[in-house]
C-alpha cells in the first residue's frame, strides 16, 4: 500500500513526541521494542506514563522478537476517512505478539481474503518519509 | 427498591432525513427540550440543572434560552453514546443532593443535514479518550471509525463463539419491524427481510451497512426530579431504580484489553440490577444502544440477558421482537427510528412504562432497561419501573 491516495489527500501520521516518539524512533531504526516494566516484568502497549499492574515508573524499552499471530481483523470495504479511499479495501490487523501485547497494523503480503486466526506473522518495517517509518507484518516463513 | 429518581418529562423532535430539520444544532435541542419541560407541567425558568451532550453545547446556552432563573447545576459526562443514560445516573444524584430540583437532559444533532454522522470521528479523533493513542496507533493504519473498531470485537466472537452474520440480521430486521409501528421512525414504510441485510454491501466486515446505525436529524430531552417533586407536579412518574456506569480496562485503547468482550456495562449491569434488586429475568423490556447490531448482542451478553457467546442464539427466533421474550428497541432504535444519541433509547423507555407506546406498547410492562454505550466501549444502564 502506498502511503498517499490517489486523492492526493497524505495519510494520517503518528506524532513524534513523548512515548510515542520513543516508539517510532525504535521503529525508525528497524527494531520493534514495547514498554516492558523495570520492577514487574509486565509487557505494554500502548506506550503507557505508569505500569498499570504495579505502579512503577520505570521501564524499558526491550526489543520483542517481532513475532505474533492474528488476533483479529476487519476489512474496510468503505473508507471512512478520505486518505483511505483509494485502498479500499484494506484490512486493519490486530496482531497478538509473543510478549502478549497486542499492535494494530497491517499485512504487506496478505490480501484481506486469505487472512485468518492465528495466522503466524513477523515484523517488517516501512519507511513512510524520512522521520516515521511503520511496523507492518508479513507471513513468517515456515 | 431505592427509586433514587424518576423522569418526569419526556420531548422528541421530529426524526428526518432530507431535507434536513432546518433548525440550527442549539435551536433542534431545544425544541426538544421545550417539549420535554412542558411534558413534566414545568416552565424552562424551573429547570435549575442542564447536562448536555458532550461537544453538542453549552449548559448556558440552553438556559438563556429557556430562561433558567438559577441555573445552579451542570455537568457533562465525557462518554459519547453512554453519557445520555450516564446523566440520569448523575441527575438522580443531584436532586437526590439537593444540588438541583428539576435537571434537563437534552440531546440532539443534525446527523444528516450537518456534518455527518460518519465524519464525526473518522477524521479528528481529539475528542476522544485516549485521542492521541487513536492518531499515533490506529490512524496510520487506516483504523479511523467506529464500525472498524467495533468490527474487531465482532469477529472476535465469531471466531470464539460460532456467531454468525444471520443472527446480526435478526437484530437489524427486528428493529426494522419494530420501526414499522413507530410514526416518527425514519425507517417506517421501509421494511427489510434477512435476505436484504445480507444482501447489503459491506462497510467493515464483517459489518455490513444495514448493521449500522442511521444518519438523521432530530434531538430528545428528559426531566430527571425527586420523587417528592414528581408528585407535586401531577404526573405519574417513571422511577429509576438503580443507575451504574462503568469502563473497560483499558477505556482510551480498545485492541489491548485482558478481555477483549468486556465493556464498562460489564461492571456496570451487575451494580445496576444489585441496587434495583431485580434480576435480568425480570426485565420486560431492553432498549440497548445499537450503534452497531453486534454492540446489541454484546450488551446483552454482559448485562446478563443471556450468557457470553450465547447472544447469537438469544436473538434469534423473534425473542427480541415484540412478543417475544425481551422485546428489544421497540421504537426501532438507532438503527431505524433515529440516531439520537440513546436520548431516544430513553424517551421510549419512558413511554413504555406509561402504556403510552400505541401499536408497539409491550403488554403490561412495569420493569425496563435502557442502556448506552460509547467511545471506546463506555457503558451505562438505567433500571426503569412504572409509577
Amino acid at each position: 500500500m502506498v502511503n498517499q491516495g490517489e486523492t492526493g489527500i497524505p495519510r494520517p501520521l503518528p506524532e513524534l513526541e513523548g512515548l510515542s516518539g520513543d516508539f517510532y524512533g525504535y521503529c525508525r531504526d528497524r527494531e520493534l521494542r514495547f514498554q516492558r516494566c523495570s520492577d514487574c516484568g509486565q509487557w505494554r502497549h500502548v506506550p503507557r506514563e505508569m505500569c498499570a499492574e504495579c505502579g512503577s515508573w520505570n521501564w524499558e524499552g526491550e526489543r520483542s522478537s517481532g513475532r505474533g499471530r492474528v488476533f483479529t481483523w476487519t476489512v474496510v470495504a468503505r473508507a471512512l476517512h478520505p486518505a483511505f479511499q483509494d485502498a479500499c479495501p484494506y484490512a486493519p490487523v490486530v496482531i497478538e505478539m509473543e510478549e502478549g501485547v497486542r499492535v494494530l497494523s497491517e499485512m504487506t503480503d496478505c490480501a484481506p481474503e486469505e487472512l485468518e486466526i492465528d495466522l503466524p506473522v513477523e515484523v517488517v518495517f516501512e519507511d513512510v518519509n524520512e522521520d516515521v517509518t511503520l511496523p507492518k507484518f508479513r507471513r513468517t516463513a515456515s | 427498591m431505592t427509586d433514587e429518581a424518576c423522569i418526569v418529562g419526556i420531548g422528541e423532535t421530529a426524526y428526518v432525513r432530507k431535507p434536513g430539520s432546518g433548525l440550527s444544532l442549539l435551536g433542534l435541542q431545544l425544541q426538544a427540550a421545550v417539549r420535554a419541560i412542558e411534558d413534566a407541567g414545568l416552565t424552562g425558568r424551573q429547570i435549575d440543572g442542564i447536562m448536555p451532550f458532550p461537544n453538542l453545547g453549552h449548559a448556558e446556552s440552553f438556559a438563556a434560552n429557556l430562561g433558567c432563573e438559577n441555573l445552579r447545576f451542570q455537568s457533562i459526562v465525557w462518554m459519547g453514546g453512554a453519557a445520555p443514560v450516564a446523566s440520569l445516573r448523575v441527575a438522580a444524584a443531584a436532586v437526590r443532593q439537593g444540588l438541583a430540583d428539576h435537571v434537563l437532559i437534552p440531546g440532539g444533532w443534525n446527523g444528516y443535514s450537518g456534518a455527518r454522522a460518519r465524519q464525526t470521528v473518522a477524521e479528528d479523533v481529539s475528542s476522544l479518550p485516549g485521542g492521541a493513542i487513536a492518531r499515533d496507533y490506529y490512524l496510520p493504519f487506516g483504523f479511523s471509525a467506529p464500525p472498524q473498531w467495533y468490527s474487531v470485537m465482532a469477529r472476535r466472537h465469531m471466531h470464539e463463539f460460532g456467531t454468525r452474520a444471520e443472527q446480526l440480521g435478526c437484530i437489524a430486521v427486528a428493529m426494522r419491524k419494530h420501526a414499522q409501528l413507530n410514526p416518527n421512525a425514519v425507517m417506517k414504510a421501509r421494511p427489510m427481510s434477512i435476505e436484504d441485510y445480507l444482501a447489503s454491501p459491506m462497510l467493515a466486515d464483517p459489518y455490513r451497512f444495514f448493521d449500522c446505525c442511521l444518519e438523521t436529524d432530530g434531538a430528545a430531552a428528559v426531566v430527571v426530579t425527586t420523587p417528592e417533586r414528581a408528585r407535586d407536579l401531577g404526573k405519574e412518574p417513571v422511577f429509576i431504580m438503580s443507575a451504574a456506569a462503568g469502563q473497560p480496562c483499558p477505556a482510551d485503547e480498545i485492541t489491548n484489553r485482558k478481555d477483549i468482550f468486556q465493556t464498562g456495562l460489564s461492571l456496570a449491569a451487575p451494580e445496576a440490577f444489585g441496587r434495583a434488586g431485580i434480576s435480568p429475568g425480570d426485565v420486560d423490556f431492553a432498549q440497548i444502544y445499537d450503534c452497531f447490531t453486534f454492540e446489541v448482542l454484546q450488551q446483552l451478553e454482559e448485562a446478563g440477558f443471556c450468557k457470553r457467546g450465547e447472544g447469537g442464539a438469544f436473538v434469534e427466533g423473534g425473542r427480541i421482537e415484540l412478543g417475544g421474550e425481551l422485546p428489544v428497541n421497540t421504537h426501532g432504535g438507532l438503527l431505524s427510528e433515529a440516531h439520537v444519541l440513546g436520548l431516544n433509547h430513553i424517551v421510549e423507555a419512558v413511554r413504555q412504562l406509561r402504556g403510552d407506546a400505541g401499536e408497539r406498547q409491550v403488554a403490561e410492562a412495569e420493569v425496563g432497561v435502557v442502556t448506552g454505550w460509547g467511545d471506546f466501549g463506555d457503558g451505562s444502564i438505567a433500571i426503569l419501573r412504572r409509577a
